[in-house]
């Protein structure tokens, strides 16, 4: 099996009282979509935001390769090798789709805050952002102010985004969610690509796309883990089906 | 460094040489006048850049302005007037200390909580001109001479003469301009642009928001201390009054007068409004009336609102720009 | 420092802190409710002593120019709700910086109008003049006293409504989530315009309550609303209960200390306001 990625230990988050993510572990490797299922509230949403730093870990350990990230700030994350796309669309709305990722782009080039010489000059920023945009298939869009896009196309920007960050863990955050089939289907092929040496964390709801994207499997019902492993194993879990029974989605439709 | 020509060019090169031959033709009082109102247009436009380009409005930019005058007044003496190549560079690393040390705090803030914490800790450093006898109380101290720009016993500068004096304020002017558009235009701007437009993006990108922030809220409290620093010379005198954050407001009336998106709009902002103010003071007594009407005027002028103006994310003449107004183009009706 | 010093320094405090209150929760109010940040909060603080002085120099009455500056402090609030903040509200605070900022100058300017720039004073009532006796030496005047007795009284008002009546529900949760509460048909445009007021008539009373025991000048609305954006920020936008600690905690460092640190006793608040954003950077209730 190829490297491990990302590896999280015991995992908890505690708001007050209430444990929304308790003792989860997770591994990601590179070359595979790992993806995250289980009910609303079950703590999916949680656990990427303790493994992107956008939420602080109450306790437990993350290792990126063999670097400890637990307790660092989104943006050293980030710096480390950390990309995320999240659920509600999150991009510089009023700028060009090219300027986006360019400033993705910028964030992990040589001279990031620079503060002479204009943007343009960076050739090589330009280009991997450039590279970016072609990736996901905006080539088109380039000049486009990003809110004037489809939701569809705002997502595809996120991802090219995250994708000029060249991060080596890829976490997203229901990139399907909103979308129409085409949009859908297209996205799916997207996510399909970014594996290809990089790891890719994936919480959706989309049953059909999980089972068509995801290597692995992990189900969390109430913060915590129910079951891991290859889809075929999870599809058949009893306490899987339990826990989906009890509500309204079901697995495996 | 010929950005600045580069675009509407011809409009800018057109004014600079007004104000250059504006003082050998205007009399004495209009040369005063004009160099008041170039510092003005100093902070103006740096603290567009913490407003416009960065999205932190600050109300303190008086308290920078008026320290960078307090400082020229600790390194004169009664007898003689400070040399400026030492006086200026203290002064100027004073106000990088205290604003450094103020965007420190004030920026673990954000929105609303930033203004009121930067508007509080203006006035920390009214009070303590005021209330402390470091800098002559609540009657301030006067400066009798101005600073010498000197080699040697060399005159280069006589900043007694109303005309260079203008003359040195314009180059101040022309600077800080110019520092300003290269920084919006640079990496460092983009990023600032970025973290204003979507602050969760651009942490999540890897831009160290708050670093960036600091850097920008110094920056441009620098360059309000250094026309704290000649204002002070201009009017021999500085009081805490200087420090007050009622010019902190005035400053950001001509800001979002002069129009926030572009480098040189505070500048017709500041010139603007203290024109404007000069012919209300001379014509009617009540004439702050009328002035504060105005601005509430301004505020429901703008059809939009100002979110229009701030939510440009893209500094000029850097990328196509965001033109709000012919914004829904037929191919890019978002379909749902 | 004697006891009975130290209690006297100690109830100055907290008399000091409640007034701050009563100001500050109004200005926290707004902001809370309407998500609009005043700046001519003070200005108005500045109105109702300028209003209770000039009501009490015609009629000799505190009591008529309390209602009377109250009421019309009110009313004025009423009016430029209407017209001008109704407007303000989802716009960006930078726009409502510059509304309230010219709201100033007009205040100052139509105060300079009305009644001119001189410091006055203001008569406490009758029945309330003269002092408790502590020691030999020091006394104590029984409108200080009272001052605080109505303010606790008013603290009490304010929270019982926050707390226990339907306004006061719809308060809370306009204060937790502003989207939510529109969302649930609630008739916004009554609320908005009694709290704005309301907010307004709080600052214009504690200007009314001070006025015997300070005296009014123009500049005394500047002071007050620095000191209310402090004890915001200490408590937490949007918190009554943190405008409490926050205005009872500056109440007393600037009190004790001027008697202890009288040099730096003006920058003390504000050091205390750095320390609470290292430590909270939200406020001491606010929410993170």
């Amino acid at each position: 099996m190829s490297e491990i990625l990302l590896k999280a230990t015991a995992l908890e988050k505690r708001y007050g009282g209430l444990k929304a993510v308790s003792g989860v572990s997770i591994d990601v490797h590179r070359d595979e979509v790992h993806a995250v299922i289980g009910p609303n509230g079950a703590g999916k949403s949680t656990l990427i935001n303790l493994l992107s730093g956008d939420a602080a870990v109450t306790s437990g350990a993350i290792l990126l390769r063999d670097r400890d990230i637990t307790s660092m700030a989104p943006q050293r994350r980030a710096m480390a090798g950390v990309g995320r796309s999240y659920q509600k669309t999150t991009i510089f709305a009023d700028a060009t789709v090219f300027e986006n990722v360019r400033l993705a782009a910028q964030a992990h080039g040589g001279q990031p805050l620079r503060m002479f010489g204009g943007v343009a000059k960076d050739g090589n920023v330009n280009a991997r952002a450039q590279a970016a945009i072609d990736e996901v298939g905006l080539t088109h869009r380039s000049q486009t102010i990003a809110k004037s896009m489809s939701h569809g196309e705002q997502r595809q920007l996120e991802i090219a985004m995250v994708l000029a960050t060249e991060p080596k863990l890829i976490l997203l955050d229901e990139p399907l969610a909103g979308m129409g089939h085409a949009e859908a289907a297209r996205m799916i092929e997207i996510i399909h690509r970014l594996k290809d040496g990089r790891a890719v964390l994936l919480v959706e709801h989309d049953m059909d796309a999980v089972f068509a994207l995801a290597d692995r499997l992990t189900v969390m019902a109430d913060g915590k883990v129910i079951a891991s492993g290859d889809p075929e194993h999870v599809r058949n879990h009893p306490d899987v089906r339990q826990a989906y029974l009890g509500h309204e989605d079901g697995v495996a439709a | 460094m010929n950005a600045l020509f580069q675009k509407s060019s011809k409009p800018i090169l057109a004014l600079l040489i007004v104000a250059m031959v504006l003082p050998i033709i205007a009399p004495t009082y209009y040369v005063q006048f004009a160099s008041k109102a170039m510092l003005m247009a100093i902070v103006a436009v740096s603290l567009n850049l913490a407003v416009g380009y960065g999205g932190l409005v600050s109300l303190c930019h008086a308290a920078f302005f008026g320290l960078g005058g307090y400082m020229l007044g600790f390194t004169s003496s009664d007898s003689a007037g400070a040399s400026i190549w030492l006086s200026l560079p203290v002064a100027l690393f004073v106000v990088a200390a205290v604003a450094a040390l103020i965007g420190a705090l004030s920026l673990r803030t954000r929105g609303i909580y930033f203004i009121m914490v930067t508007l509080a800790f203006g006035e920390m450093l009214f009070y303590f001109f005021h209330d402390t006898k470091i800098g002559g109380g609540s009657d301030g101290m006067y400066i009798y001479f101005k600073p010498e720009i000197a080699l040697g016993d060399l005159t280069l500068i006589d900043l007694e003469d109303a005309r260079a004096f203008y003359y040195v304020a314009l180059a101040c002017l022309v600077g800080a301009s110019l520092l300003i558009r290269m920084l919006v235009k640079s990496p460092f701007g983009h990023a600032l642009a970025a973290a204003k437009g979507n602050e969760r993006r651009a942490l999540s990108l890897g831009f160290p928001v708050f670093w960036i922030r600091l850097a920008a809220f110094v920056i441009s409290a620098t360059l309000a201390g250094l026309a704290g620093y000649f204002s002070a010379a201009q009017f021999g005198f500085i009081a805490p009054q200087m420090l007050g954050w009622h010019l902190s407001a005035t400053v950001l009336v001509m800001v979002v007068l002069g129009g926030m998106s572009s480098v040189l709009g505070p500048i017709f902002g500041a010139i603007a409004l203290l024109g404007l103010e000069e012919v209300l003071k001379a014509s009617f007594e009540h004439w702050k009336l009328i002035n504060g009407l105005l601005i509430i005027a301004l505020v429901f002028a703008l059809p939009g609102g100002l979110q229009q103006m701030a939510s440009l994310l893209i500094p000029k003449g850097a990328a196509p720009e965001p033109d709000l107004q012919s914004m829904p183009p037929k191919e890019a009706v978002p379909h749902v | 420092m004697d006891a009975i010093t130290f209690a006297v320094q100690l109830l100055n405090g907290v008399q000091y802190g409640l007034v701050l209150f009563l100001v500050a929760s109004g200005l926290t109010l707004v902001f809370g409710i309407l998500g609009v940040i005043n700046l001519a909060h003070g200005a108005f603080y500045m109105l109702g002593a300028y209003l209770a002085w000039f009501i009490a120099s015609i009629t000799g009455s505190f009591a008529l120019a309390l209602v009377g500056a109250l009421a019309i402090s009110f009313l004025l609030g009423i009016a430029l709700e209407e017209v001008f903040v109704k407007r303000m509200i989802g716009r960006d605070h930078l726009a409502q910086v510059l509304l309230s900022f010219g709201l100033i100058l007009v205040i100052d300017e139509v105060r300079q109008i009305l009644f001119g720039k001189d410091v006055h004073s203001v008569a406490a009532p009758e029945w309330l003049q003269g002092s408790f006796k502590l020691t030999e030496v020091l006394s104590y005047p029984i409108y200080r006293v009272a001052l605080c007795v109505a303010c606790l009284i008013l603290a009490g008002v304010i929270f019982y409504v926050i707390q226990k009546t339907r306004l006061g529900m719809i308060i809370r949760a306009g204060a937790e989530n502003r989207d939510m509460t529109r969302a649930l048909g609630i008739p916004f445009d009554v609320v908005n315009r009694y709290v704005f007021a309301g907010g307004i008539a709080l600052a214009a009373l504690g200007g009314i309550l001070v006025a015997p025991v300070s005296t009014v000048f123009p500049g005394m609305g500047d002071g007050m609303l620095i000191l209310s954006f402090v004890v915001v920020v200490l408590g937490g936008i949007g918190s009554v209960a943190g405008a409490a600690i926050g205005a009872l905690l500056i109440g007393l460092t600037d009190t004790f200390g001027k008697v202890f640190f009288p040099q730096v006793s003006s920058i003390l608040i504000y050091v205390l306001m750095a320390g609470v954003l290292l430590w909270r950077p939200n406020g001491l209730l606010g929410k993170s």
